[in-house]
């Protein structure tokens, strides 16, 4: 068995340590380890975490290759530190059925550079018309627990309430995707000052704050658990404070680009930032913040959403919405959070890693750095400085916001299963 | 001068003054027993409409034909576009046909500004109405009307609108004119208030250069120019407001509401109107309505705009007002 040892990195962003990868697993840490028949890695200054986590990626396969692949996306996860992503249904065909989870599954295995765990669709074509064969795809081979119409709001009350019920038989939670379908028709970004001047419809916060109102009591009513998808406004948080301070099982979710960026920016009519929900206002942006650092919200995901150049090289209303992040994600995180002091990298560690892996049940992830554990790791340079360039990413997709940006932060290793998928900022 | 002409609000007051003086200049090839200038020939300015609009489409081709350009009208119903070409693939395509300047209208807001921002062609690009964003050729024609009719055809040379009370009633939600007008005469010195039923305000008007009422009787007696805009009867399936009559009643201008206004006021239409709904036959085809002199005044501006932005030969030059005269 191989044999790594990662010498002197902060684990968690606290004391250096030693880390010795014997196989699979993590065999010991601690100071002075011997590099006996290992591999060194020298890794003074950098931080080590567990393997990132991302409850919310878009890998287009199967039915749109031409934007990503689950091999393209997995790559992109590895590049940006991720050992497990959870792949949203929202592919062609829908991920509604034990053959097409197995088949994303399965992939995602071939991959072989993280683990992809399927999602799936809570309705049968994200329709929101018939609940999809839930129980079958958690018992596939696949054994999803988390269902999602992501893309799609699940608006149908009833829905909703039937599918917080049902999968309670197996431990299964719904993501919403918190979007009031009537009040966001024509809508093209965040809907205020910007949208009044630039004369583009409207996506007002009212839409998302109000099913996530409603989701939470039905959450409540039912006792069932709920996830709420890329919250974007300084008002959902608020509704989710209040939940959690009844006690009401819901966790949720906050994108990177969230955390950063405006709707100023749409004044470019740069479709690279048109994305879903959209960016809000410099308010919403500091109440994320605030709440992702008080554990309002419980963790980073990236929605990921791979597009090809063609579909963003247009006018902003003909333009696909979304924005890839994987490689990009831990930087964000690092800028908005840890620079600004309202983060520290244990806390990175819990967003980005334990609590995605605990609310997507992702075995094996999501676990300390400590003997025993599954050898999921990631280095990080936090002393690095460079602008993106996108012409490097691993995805197979470029539509990224952050181009030509300066971005903390860069991810050097990362390991799976004590296999290195990543070495000194290369996928291996 | 500015390369491109996408919004009102890119203008700046001297811009905007030497736009309308110009016009005056181009009103009076008008007056000639030849209406045409030298200035673009050997130029070819193409029109591209994604949208449907005849009369923005011919005030400019007008323009354009006035000017000597050579004018390639471009319609987006069956064209390549119909088939799935890409506004770039489009826009390129022209352009290497050697067009020297684009005016474009397009049904995306913002779709201009990208023709002019994203480096897929070289040429000028103007703004014949985007969407629900800006429609500054409108907004520079009903200043100039203004001008002519508030501050006088000569006396105006040289003059902003500033001090004169505008108000502009109906859709603004949805207008761009409504938009591109607020920013013009904003800059143009002008108070412009403007009116609507609630649900046709904007989200975010209060950071606009103007003032926002809902109620047209009390602000009528308070208007140098009243600008009615066409308020679409398909607005009224979104609930926007409960029936044609009510808006009518409470939104409308009729010869009874147009008694209020003060005497020199003028009313004002971008066009095309929808009589009955925003504005009554009495009003509309009364001495105080603008439309028709709004229509000419279109065609002196967009020669102005074409003119300034494409840079005529000094030589070709409107000949001088002594000499007209």
């Amino acid at each position: 068995m191989s044999k790594t040892l990662i010498r002197g990195a902060k684990v968690l962003g606290g004391e250096a340590q030693d880390v010795l990868i014997d196989g699979d697993t993590i065999a010991q840490t601690g100071t002075g380890l011997s590099d006996e028949g290992a591999q060194v890695i020298e890794a003074e200054g950098q931080i080590l975490l567990p393997g990132l986590v991302d409850l919310h990626t878009h890998l287009r396969e199967p039915g749109r290759e031409d934007s990503e692949t689950v091999l393209t996306g997995t790559r992109a996860a590895a590049s940006g530190g991720y050992t497990a992503v959870f792949a949203m249904a929202n592919t062609f065909p829908v991920a509604d059925t034990a053959g097409v989870v197995e088949q994303v599954y399965r992939l995602g295995k071939e991959s072989g550079y993280c683990d992809v765990q399927p999602i799936g669709a809570v309705t049968v074509g994200l329709e929101g018309k018939k609940l999809a064969e839930l129980g079958a795809m958690h018992e596939s081979a696949a054994g999803v627990t988390v269902f999602s119409d992501d893309g799609k709001c699940v608006d149908d009350a009833v829905m909703m309430r039937r599918a917080l019920e049902y999968v309670k038989a197996f431990g299964g939670v719904v993501a919403q995707h918190a979007q009031e379908p009537r009040l966001t028709e024509g809508a093209q970004m965040n809907e205020g000052v910007v949208s009044a001047e630039l004369g583009l419809g409207g996506w007002p916060a009212v839409a998302e704050e109000s099913i996530i109102a409603r989701d939470v009591l039905l959450a409540e009513h039912v006792g069932s658990r709920v996830h709420i998808c890329h919250l974007s406004t300084a008002g959902s948080v608020e509704i989710v404070r209040w939940a959690k301070s009844r006690g009401i099982d819901v966790t949720a979710e906050v994108t990177p680009h969230h955390l950063l960026l405006t709707d100023e920016l749409v004044r470019s009519y740069n479709p690279v930032y048109k994305v879903n929900p959209p960016l809000r206002t410099e308010r919403d942006v500091m109440a994320l913040r605030e709440a992702l650092a008080d554990g309002t919200i419980d963790i980073v995901a990236t929605d990921h959403a791979p597009h090809p150049h063609e579909d963003k090289d247009c006018e902003w209303a003909a333009a696909a919405m979304g924005m890839v992040g994987l490689e990009t994600a831990l930087s964000v995180v690092q800028q908005t959070m840890v620079e600004t002091g309202l983060l520290d990298w244990a806390g990175v560690a819990d967003r980005m890693s334990f609590k995605p892996a605990q609310i997507g049940q992702a075995k094996g992830h999501g676990r300390p750095v400590s003997a025993g554990e599954p050898a999921n790791l990631t280095l990080v340079d936090p002393a690095y400085r460079g602008e993106v360039d996108p012409a490097g990413f691993a995805s197979r997709s470029r539509n990224t916001p952050y181009e030509g940006r300066e971005l903390p932060g860069r991810v050097t290793h990362t390991f799976l299963r004590g296999r290195a998928t990543l070495v000194d900022g290369k996928l291996a | 001068m500015m390369r491109h002409l996408i919004s009102a609000a890119d203008l700046t007051r001297d811009e905007a003054v030497l736009i309308l003086d110009t016009a005056e200049e181009m009103a009076r090839v008008a007056d000639r027993p030849i209406k045409k200038l030298p200035a673009l020939r050997g130029r070819t300015v193409c029109n591209l409409f994604f949208e449907d609009s005849t009369r923005t489409r011919i005030s400019f081709e007008a323009a354009e034909k006035r000017l000597s350009a050579d004018v390639i009208n471009f319609a987006a119903k069956g064209s390549s576009v119909s088939k799935g070409e890409s506004l770039k693939d489009t826009a390129q395509t022209l352009e290497a046909m050697g067009v020297d300047a684009v005016v474009i209208r397009h049904g995306a807001s913002g779709a201009p500004y990208r023709l002019a921002n994203s480096g897929w062609i070289d040429a000028p690009v103007i703004n014949a109405g985007d969407g629900t964003h800006q429609h500054p050729t409108q907004a520079l024609l009903d200043a100039f009307t203004m001008r002519r009719r508030l501050v006088g055809r000569d006396a105006g040379i040289g003059q902003d609108l500033a001090g004169r009370r505008i108000t502009i009633v109906g859709d603004v939600l949805h207008s761009r004119v409504a938009r591109s007008n607020v920013d013009l005469l904003h800059t143009l010195g002008a108070e412009v208030t403007l009116v609507a039923p609630p649900t046709l305000v904007p989200v975010g008007v209060e950071t606009w250069p103007c003032e926002v009422s809902y109620d047209l009787d009390s602000t009528l007696t308070k208007s140098d120019a009243v600008m009615m805009l066409r308020v679409q009867r398909e607005r009224m399936n979104a609930a926007f407001f409960p029936t044609e009559r009510e808006y009518s009643r409470r939104y409308g201008l009729d010869g009874e509401r147009m008694a209020k206004m003060p005497e020199h006021a003028i009313v004002m239409h971008p066009g095309p109107m929808v009589r009955g709904m925003e504005i009554t036959a009495e009003v509309a085809d009364s001495d105080r309505c603008t439309v028709i002199e709004q229509v000419a005044n279109g065609v002196s501006i967009r020669m102005a705009v074409l003119y300034l932005l494409l840079g005529g030969n000094e030589s070709d030059a409107p000949t001088t007002r002594t000499e007209e005269k």
